[in-house]
């Protein structure tokens, strides 16, 4: 009876803190955005001009987590396969923060452009299966400041 | 050291490649950091402990790439990559590895 009790208000607190968490993110998400929007990013290999410009490796990385709502309802839903909505959000997330974090770092030298831009994701192992889930996404690449 | 992730430096010519170079590092997660993380684990989010120390682990990684390059007399690392991999169970390898060469 306790473990059932235990496990509906881990999906309780989960799902609500989850929710909570994930709509203040995108709100902070979209507003940076904005402000960010003076940074562009190429994933070309070759900067669009070739002027001598001072450059900078920079990057950008977030770890993410899932909660335990998402877990429960995606471990559900593997078993009829598609897509995993409450995974895509949270990948999503965490791509655009670490683009974010990135171009704060490329405005911080005073860049306008960003070249040759990468995406990592890697996926942190946890100590036992099943432990911690955890997800690292990093953006890097190389920040032209304008002569 | 120029560190860049281009393949090459506009307005500068390589006068001299000196091969690759490479920096790695091997970190294990902390066990305090581990239950605190298992904690956020249920109500989600970003795991700060973990983004600071894949950070750091990856600065190392670079430093050790430079000092590499610095020894072959190199004066640019160009086209760095970055890779991740996980060893075994709380620990990651990170990688950073380019191209060492004499830029004029």
């Amino acid at each position: 009876m306790w473990d059932l009790i235990i496990f509906v208000a881990l999906i309780v607190i989960g799902y609500v803190a989850g929710r909570i968490a994930e709509s203040r993110h995108y709100a902070s998400i979209r507003k940076r955005e904005k402000e960010f929007a003076g940074v562009m990013l190429f994933a070309s290999r070759f900067p669009p001009t070739l002027e001598a410009l001072p450059q900078q490796l920079v990057s950008g990385s977030v770890v993410v987590s899932d909660d335990y709502f998402k877990r429960v309802v995606s471990g559900l839903q593997s078993i009829i396969g598609g897509r995993l909505k409450s995974y895509e959000t949270l990948l999503d997330r965490a791509r655009r923060e670490a683009v974010l974090r990135m171009k704060a770092e490329a405005k911080a030298h005073g860049a306008r452009m960003i070249v040759n831009v990468k995406f990592e994701t890697f996926s942190i192992p946890g100590r036992k299966p099943n432990s911690v889930r955890a997800m690292e996404v990093m953006a890097y690449g190389t920040a032209l400041r304008s002569a | 050291m120029l560190v860049t992730n281009l393949e090459i430096v506009p307005g500068k010519r390589v006068a001299k490649h000196l091969g690759l170079v490479q920096g790695s590092t091997v970190r294990s997660k902390h066990v305090g950091k581990d239950i605190l993380a298992g904690l956020k684990n249920i109500v989600g989010g970003e795991l700060k402990g973990y983004t600071e120390l894949l950070q750091e682990a990856r600065e190392e990684a670079t430093n050790r790439m430079v000092e590499q390059a610095k020894a072959v007399g190199a004066n640019a690392v160009l086209n760095v990559r970055y890779g991740t991999s996980s060893i075994t169970q709380g620990a990651a390898e990170l990688l950073a590895y380019g191209t060492a060469v004499v830029l004029e």
